[in-house]
């Protein structure tokens, strides 16, 4: 099965892209990048501020309840142009990543349909593949809350 | 597969695909087989699995988010 969300990490570089095909139309895909409230229900993340416009910036709020820990994000927003580019920093509170810059293309391919292209680059190609082995933890979060279920089932 | 085999798939010169050849096969992505005078090429699926294992849960997350994005707008009405 040909896989929808695409990433190219090339070997060594500080950069990946991350590319994705939406059947939905251009000015929806970018509406979700856009609007707060829809951010915040695919994110899963609290929009303490998002200033559209080029020179914004910006602050997200995302909390793990079991972990009990509030995690910040924020960035600057370099360039936005609507229904076609987003050009902004990203960076975590309190982990040592320090801050990346990314890449927003968002394209029309049908009526229906739209792209976007995520090129994301990261301060150093050993910083790059660290925040790459992130989701392994997110991974078995998921597995050991899964585990959790099972075995509260047994009690 | 032999490099020549390999060649004739591509527009590249034949000493680019040589080059790219012999990195792959220090990445230890492809095995050499000596076969008399040919050298065989084969593809260490193991290592490529695991080059593909590294990336995979990064892109599993964008994807069950961009699948959320897709949902959401799919069903999304402007307000009026």
């Amino acid at each position: 099965m040909e896989q929808k969300t695409k990433i190219n990490a090339e070997e060594g570089k500080q950069d990946l892209v991350n590319t994705r095909e939406f059947e939905l139309p251009l000015e929806l895909l970018f509406k979700a990048y856009e609007d707060p409230e829809i951010i915040e229900q695919w994110m899963g993340t609290k929009e303490l501020k998002l200033e559209n416009k080029n020179h914004g910036s910006w602050r997200f709020e995302t909390s793990n309840e079991k972990a009990n820990m509030v995690f910040q994000l924020n960035g600057v927003i370099h360039e936005f142009s609507p229904n076609q580019r987003i050009i902004r920093t990203f960076e975590m509170d309190n982990v040592p990543f320090g801050v990346q810059l990314e890449f927003l293309e968002f394209e029309k391919l049908t009526d229906d349909t739209s792209k976007l292209t995520m090129h994301i680059v990261y301060r150093s190609a050993a910083i790059r593949d660290e925040v790459l082995k992130l989701p392994f933890t997110y991974g078995i979060n998921m597995a050991h809350n899964q585990l959790e279920k099972v075995l509260s089932k047994l009690k | 597969m032999t490099a020549g085999a390999i060649a004739s798939n591509f527009d590249t010169a034949r000493p680019t695909v040589s080059k790219h050849l012999q990195i792959l096969t220090e990445c230890e992505l492809l095995e050499q087989k000596q076969n008399g005078r040919e050298i065989y090429y084969y593809i260490n699926a193991k290592k490529m699995k695991e080059v593909a294992d590294f990336i995979e849960p990064f892109r599993k997350m964008w994807d069950d988010r961009f699948n959320k994005l897709e949902n959401i707008m799919k069903a999304y009405k402007p307000k009026k």
